[in-house]
């Protein structure tokens, strides 16, 4: 009887590292419902699990199978993943379906997924960039235009529609076991790419302080959108130095030589598009997270480095 | 071990980090702050620039002391010399003080964030690009911070307007009065004919995206250099009048003005004294 009273939750993108941590921390609570749009993710019974794309028609069917109380949105497609037509059918065509749909099958509560990348780093940004400031990344690259605009969709829902009691968050780089972002991606190997004279200030946050973030955001439910980043910073050369790697320099003038080069590199690790995030600062502001939630990261970027630097020895042994 | 740890294990006395160490700064487990300022660059770059200001510009303060121990101040001053010389001396002076030393926030021009290694290195040394933002958020944190409100109408003029104050921005002071920050004027006397420029080349400026191509001296002369500080001045009152913030702009500049006035009368030469 007990187990009927809990709330019903989806949560896209569920094959992700980050989406599975949620999965753990929120099963005993709720009850879950579990969607991948890239492949069918094998769960205990009691949690229902499908695999359809989120612009399918068949997307619609588990709303109206399951009554849902709320959604966590975490399933999207990365930047580096199919190219950008795909990324913006998936990431804001999809989003915008699951948004209709909320508010066809009342669901009461959506917390979204979005990332630092939509300030965009730019030589001229200030610190640290809180919640208010200008999205710039797509003037940067037409690649994280999706990003960008799938912001601007969930804001328009926020505002339009506050019986869904939005949530977005725009985490830092999310680093730790399992993940496997760009920066992840990057960190792993024994070579980083570092552009010559540019250093700039980075912030990063472990996958288990995040995925604690999202489901104190889900379960305090104060709808807005909120940065989400501990009180460190560091250089991006010292934190490449710090998980072991090698420094590989890149030129960096003329400011095109850099994502030219980059070519050379798997796209998945260093995309050129994503040259100027090696270059320039995009540091953001968490306060509002905090006092909003009371909630503070509690891995020391130590802690979040080590991880990498381990791996790497395992490997050399 | 990095350069940087041997660099300061190699420039930086026991005394120096004792001093730097007293000064309380919000940074992280690796040294630094949101803005990229780094306590061990902040305490190498002094060592390194110690010489220069004692033996090279011979450095003289007066009136240091007007100077907070604590909480949040703005220091305005004029601005010349090509290079922005005057910006790290003033932070050097306040950093190096025996009473409540304190690590200053240098506003940069927006071009130098752009150069490589020069971006990162100025800071790492507690420079930040003048963004007003930036200004409100590291006085929100307590933080001294140094604005030239001139510009780059100042540090660029041609050596001819030596010793003349150019059109100072107003926003420094709605900064002060909409924060409750005391402003600390400071008069620099000395920068101006450390590279004195006998003409401003805007097309290759242009060209090479730099605010202004001087002809001038490859290296700074080594002018004796002082350092005026005044009274610290609050101001309060409608920030939505610019005529009432301009006027208030104006008594700055006037004060400015004295104590370089007062800077002129007491040196005795441009190279000695």
């Amino acid at each position: 009887m007990a187990k009927a009273t809990k709330p019903k939750v989806l949560i896209t993108g569920a094959r992700g590292a980050l989406a599975q941590q949620v999965i753990t921390r929120m099963r005993s609570h709720y009850r879950l419902v579990i969607v991948d749009f890239r492949r069918r993710v094998i769960m205990d019974d009691d949690i229902p699990s499908y695999f359809v794309h989120i612009t399918k028609r068949g997307f619609e069917d588990i709303f109206r199978d399951h009554q849902l109380d709320g959604v966590i949105h975490l399933g999207r497609m990365e930047t580096d993943e199919s190219n950008r037509f795909s990324r913006y059918n998936a990431n804001v065509l999809g989003t915008q379906k699951l948004l209709d749909l909320c508010i066809k099958y009342h669901v009461g509560q959506v917390l979204i997924m979005s990332t630092y990348f939509v300030y965009g780093a730019n030589a001229y940004n200030p610190a640290p960039l809180d919640e208010n400031s200008p999205l710039k990344a797509s003037e940067l690259t037409k690649n994280l235009v999706d990003s960008v605009e799938l912001e601007n969709l969930s804001q328009l829902y926020l505002w339009k529609h506050p019986e869904l009691n939005i949530t977005i968050l725009r985490p830092c780089n999310i680093l730790g076991p399992g993940v496997r972002n760009n920066m992840s991606l990057l960190l792993s190997q024994k070579t980083a790419p570092v552009l010559v004279g540019f250093s700039p200030m980075m912030q990063f946050i472990h996958i288990g302080d995040m995925s604690e973030a999202i489901v104190t955001a889900y379960k305090k439910n104060n709808p807005g959108i909120y940065n989400v980043a501990p009180d460190d910073w560091v250089a991006y050369q010292d934190a490449v130095v710090s998980c072991g790697c090698r420094r590989l320099p890149i030129p960096s003038i003329p400011p095109a030589l850099p994502r030219t080069l980059s070519l050379l590199f798997d796209q998945k690790k260093f995309p050129s598009y994503l040259v100027n995030y090696f270059k320039y600062p995009a540091v953001i502001d968490s306060n509002l997270f905090t006092k909003t939630f009371n909630f503070k990261p509690t891995r020391s970027l130590e802690y979040i480095f080590s991880h990498y630097k381990r791996k790497k020895t395992k490997h050399s042994q | 071990m990095s350069i940087r740890s041997i660099l300061k294990k190699l420039v930086v006395s026991a005394e120096l980090e004792e001093q730097v160490n007293e000064i309380k700064k919000p940074v992280g487990v690796y040294g630094y702050d949101p803005w990229g300022y780094n306590t061990d660059s902040f305490m190498i770059g002094l060592s390194l620039f110690k010489k220069i200001y004692e033996n090279y510009f011979r450095v003289e303060t007066h009136g240091l002391k007007n100077v907070p121990k604590t909480g949040r101040a703005l220091v305005i001053g004029n601005h010349s010399g090509q290079l922005p010389m005057d910006g790290v001396l003033i932070g050097y002076a306040i950093a190096t003080r025996k009473e409540g030393p304190r690590a200053g926030r240098a506003m940069a021009e927006r071009f130098f964030p752009t150069v490589p290694f020069i971006g990162n290195l100025i800071n790492q040394v507690g420079g930040v690009i003048g963004d007003p933002v930036n200004c409100i958020k590291m006085l929100e944190n307590e933080e001294l911070v140094i604005v030239f409100p001139e510009g780059i109408r100042g540090s660029g003029k041609l050596f001819k307007k030596r010793y003349q104050l150019q059109r100072f921005g107003n926003g420094f002071m709605h900064i002060a009065m909409t924060s409750k920050t005391p402003i600390i004027p400071v008069g620099v006397v000395g920068c101006e004919e450390t590279m004195p420029s006998l003409a401003d080349i805007k097309p290759l400026a242009k060209l090479l995206g730099i605010p202004y191509a001087p002809v001038t001296i490859p290296i700074p002369l080594p002018a004796k250099v002082s350092l005026n500080f005044g009274k610290p001045m609050m101001f309060e009152g409608d920030i939505d009048n610019e005529e009432s913030v301009t006027e208030k702009v104006e008594q700055v500049k006037t004060e400015i003005r004295r104590l370089i006035d007062g800077g002129l009368l007491r040196r005795k030469g441009v190279f000695y004294g």
